[in-house]
């Protein structure tokens, strides 16, 4: 490292951090984007003059102290300077979800009181533009590529390129401008506004100041050793917070370097070629990609199929405990080598992780399977338990204190307590100042004390890990008075690659049941190879080899929870497969893909009936909202079917 | 948007074109003109000569009768590969792609025309064939970014799904930055979706780029939306031109499509 490190007090804002990097870490890449298919890199000093010329465009333009900026778009260098250039003038960065429909986005700009906009394309503008009239403190729209946009006459609407311009114009008459204006900010201001996607009600804005940002992202920094060395691929949505954090606070206070992709469907081969060295993925992704790689290795040479067979079984046995540095015997340090040699470096490689030195991963439970799978070749996949409100980090494990069923010990400067309801509470650095505009949403979940309530369930295991059950309040019970956690057994189903998303029914219902989608990719391939056309997701999810297929993975899940004290009474009993996938367009699931319990209920309530009646078929006529905002309808008869339920009474009521 | 757009003098004028195959006529003394930055359709039942037509103007055919003037130069016989050289780019109705190349390869073939280094320069790639790859290669780049084609700039075309090596296919006639753009049914066999952002692409190339497209297109709504003007061809005759609203109201034309048994609903 270079340069003696600043005192912490003086420079507790995003800007300031920017000048200090320009001066220390001034030649080394802050960010990239693949541009015409080359990697172009700006580096700290670049992004320094970038940020103040674009401060600069938009004072000129008549941003004030105190506005905020609405920021929709993929991943883009220019969005993330737009933040730091909008802190550094007293205003609030808004990041929105970009594949929001318009009127999504007309609720947050609105309550948001988004006077500017910094948009990436023509797409966005559009969206923009349709909402403008109901949104009065919208005044002025600023976007990215100039693609298609030619023919947009109104003053309102600028290109990036003009802003920048003015920008500069107004640089060379006030020089020395932007570094008094960055003086201006302190830790204790609001840094940035986040929509939380919301399960339940309407999106609530919560405000982060530079403190929470910039104090949690230096805990995680020395948590895990960051440095300005270290490499990451910005391809989250930058309305997340964890984006935020990862690509965004941690790269300021660490000075490493964050790439953009391509393109959203680039992701995959950008993160081939940039290798990064630090990476979050949800565990939908881990799981997607063991998915391909199991599907790909079945197309693979026999001598290839051995080999990854053998040597994938062999380092479930010693890989975790090599990784968390447990002694190992020599022999099997030898054969581990061979194997990475032959087997795991190259597929590795292959996936982009060759550098990784941690990968996290949270937002939901992870399967042990897919956890061992990664951890076992030498990834150090890691979880953490963090929120919106918390700026991400609540729990997280330490290297070589992994395991896959918890999510760790509490952050540094984060307190933890259960309360009697076994609801999580926390307090500490990262605590957000407030819900925007919505006291009573605060007063509610933050009290006077600091102690933000997580919504969350658990409870701490032997060894002062956290392990999280389910939403507080979606813990219900059976009639005959077992526990019922939803989110327990549909992750026990989603772990299977057959499934994509489970949907559990059963508080004060007698028996438990639940809704599956199957993975049309891995069930498909699975049907390839068996011979069996399919004309669709439909088609496939209603053959009766499928529903078997399904039935022996409800079977299995049976079999687990039979062990579980708690929860041997929540077998599942009668489950059935969607006709449909669940969709976030069609509001059935949150824009972070989380399933919005109350709308599925709503929606095929005739079909939680039938799995609760005795019936066998059930058909169904279900709205879908197609990518272009138009409306169809899919008519289907459901099946449903019965599992075997191990060990308990609930066998003997159903029968 | 409410704008204007400039639409040129005329570009391409057919003048009294025949085109018979032994004893079959295939088109029998159609003319029509298409003024610069215009996007053109030719439609008609099957077996009207709409692709006659399109091979005619860039010189695969060669009319027996009649001229073709593009930009200026009038003739009736032009060779496919000087046609190419004047400015006149086009996709096919079966898709003519290099299947085992990668969609970036296939592009780069459109630049071949523009390529002025002979065989052995490119064979060594080094110094002036170094730095004319370079230029081409930008080029392509900027077509693959226009499609929206990134993620699968290194896929062999042959692993593609049908809709977007139509989109490549579109990419390689982009790559030789046409003055005229001839599309065979650049939408057959594509699902509503593909065909909305199809439509997309086209309408951005004659406005980004100010393309003059001439498209032979089956799907009437598409047809349309995004056609200045629309000649109908049947049995190789001329039935009618004119704007989407006069054709649409043409007598000749409601009987071709409705009242006899060849319909347009076939693809």
């Amino acid at each position: 490292m270079s340069g003696e490190k600043p005192a912490i007090s003086s420079v507790d804002t995003f800007p300031k951090l920017l000048l200090e990097n320009a001066r220390r870490y001034g030649e080394r890449p802050s960010i990239r984007e693949k541009d015409l298919g080359i990697w172009q890199a700006w580096n700290w000093s670049d992004v320094k003059g970038e940020i103040a010329e674009m401060a600069a465009g938009l004072k000129s333009y008549g941003f004030e102290r105190g506005d905020s900026l609405a920021i929709v778009g993929d991943n883009r260098p220019q969005l993330y300077w737009a933040m730091t250039a909008a802190q550094a003038l007293g205003g609030t960065p808004v990041p929105m979800y970009q594949d929001a429909v318009a009127d999504e986005m007309q609720y947050v700009l609105e309550h948001a009181e988004a006077c500017f906009a910094i948009v990436e394309d023509q797409e966005q503008t559009d969206k923009l533009l349709e909402v403008m009239d109901k949104c009065p403190k919208l005044k002025e729209i600023v976007f990215k590529d100039t693609r298609g946009m030619r023919h947009y006459d109104q003053s309102y609407v600028r290109s990036l390129d003009s802003l920048m311009e003015a920008g500069r114009k107004y640089l060379a008459d006030n020089p020395g401008w932007f570094e008094a204006e960055t003086q201006k900010g302190v830790g204790t201001d609001i840094a940035i506004m986040l929509y939380t996607s919301g399960t339940t009600g309407r999106p609530k804005g919560v405000m982060l100041s530079f403190d929470n940002l910039i104090i949690t992202a230096k805990n995680g920094a020395e948590w895990d050793d960051l440095t300005e060395k270290d490499e990451v691929l910005a391809y989250l949505p930058m309305a997340w917070v964890g984006d935020n954090i990862f690509s965004y606070s941690q790269s300021y206070v660490s000075g490493f370097c964050v790439s953009c992709p391509e393109s959203s469907d680039t992701v995959t081969s950008d993160l081939k070629e940039i290798g990064p060295t630090y990476f979050f993925a949800p565990p939908r992704v881990f799981e997607n990609i063991l998915t391909q790689v199991s599907i790909r290795m079945e197309d693979a040479s026999w001598i290839n199929r051995k080999l990854y067979a053998y040597f994938m079984d062999f380092a479930l046995s010693v890989g975790p405990d090599i990784l968390d540095g447990k002694p190992v015997s020599f022999g099997d340090r030898i054969l581990y080598a061979i194997g990475e040699f032959l087997v795991y470096g190259p597929l590795k490689n292959e996936l982009g992780f060759s550098r990784f030195r941690l990968a996290y991963t949270a937002g939901e439970a992870i399967g042990p399977d897919i956890f061992d799978f990664f951890r076992s070749m030498g990834v150090n996949v890691k979880q953490l338990y963090g929120s919106t409100e918390a700026s991400v980090f609540i729990c997280m494990q330490k290297n070589g204190d992994v395991k896959p069923d918890t999510v760790g010990v509490p952050a540094t400067g984060v307190e933890l307590r259960i309360a009697d309801d076994g609801e999580v509470h926390f307090r500490g650095p990262g605590t957000f100042v407030a819900y925007f505009k919505n006291d009573e949403a605060t007063r509610e979940t933050k009290d006077d004390e600091g102690w933000v309530m997580t919504g969350d369930a658990g409870f701490f295991d032997a060894d002062g890990h956290l392990k999280i059950i389910d939403r507080a309040k979606d813990v219900g019970k059976l009639n005959n008075g077992t526990m019922f956690a939803p989110k327990y057994i549909e992750n026990k189903l989603k772990f299977f690659p057959f499934i994509t998303e489970a949907v559990a029914f059963g508080n004060e219902r007698d028996y438990a049941a639940a809704f599956i989608n199957i993975d049309l990719e891995a069930v498909g391939n699975w049907a390839e190879r068996r011979g069996l056309a399919y004309s669709g997701y439909t088609d496939l999810a209603m053959r009766s080899e499928v529903y078997d297929l399904i039935t022996d993975c409800v079977n299995k899940v049976n079999a687990d929870l039979a062990d579980d004290d708690a929860l041997s009474g929540s077998q599942i009993s009668r489950f059935l497969i969607l006709h449909k996938l669940l969709d976030a367009d069609d509001g059935e699931l949150t824009r972070t893909r989380k399933v919005r319990r109350n709308t599925v209920a709503d929606r095929y309530g005739e079909l939680i009936d039938a799995l609760y009646s005795g019936v066998d078929v059930c058909p169904v006529e279900a709205a879908v909202t197609f990518e272009d905002g138009r409306k169809g309808t899919i008519k289907a008869d459901v099946k449903i079917r019965e599992a075997i339920v191990v060990n308990s009474q609930q066998a003997q009521a159903v029968e | 948007m409410a704008y204007e757009r400039k639409i040129g003098d005329t570009i391409l004028s057919v003048d009294q074109i025949s085109l018979a195959f032994g004893g079959v006529k295939a088109l029998s003394n159609i003319s029509f003109s298409v003024n610069q930055h215009e996007v053109f359709a030719i439609i008609g039942p099957n077996g009207a000569g709409k692709s006659s037509m399109l091979n005619c103007i860039n010189g695969f055919y060669h009319p027996q009768e009649g001229t073709i003037t593009f930009k200026g130069n009038t003739r009736r016989h032009v060779r496919p590969s000087e046609a190419a050289r004047e400015g006149i780019a086009r996709t096919f109705q079966n898709i003519a792609l290099f299947k085992g190349m990668t969609t970036l390869d296939n592009i780069m073939t459109g630049r071949n025309t523009k390529m002025h280094k002979n065989i052995f320069w490119q064979a060594l790639r080094f110094g002036p064939a170094e730095k004319e790859e370079m230029e081409h290669r930008e080029v392509v780049e900027r077509v693959i970014d226009f499609l929206e084609i990134e993620a699968i700039r290194k896929t062999p075309v042959g692993t593609l799904p049908y809709g977007l090596q139509k989109r490549v296919e579109l990419g390689r006639a982009l790559a030789a930055e046409p003055d005229l753009l001839l599309l065979d049914e650049p939408m057959a066999g594509m699902n509503l979706e593909e065909k909305q952002d199809m439509c997309r692409f086209i309408l951005d190339v004659n406005d980004e780029f100010g393309t003059t497209i001439v498209l032979i297109e089956h799907d009437m709504g598409v047809v349309m939306d995004i056609s200045d003007r629309v000649v109908v061809l049947d049995y190789g005759k001329k039935l009618a031109d004119g704007t989407p609203d006069e054709v649409r109201s043409n007598q000749a034309v409601i009987d071709a499509y409705l009242g006899v048994a060849h319909d347009d609903a076939e693809e």
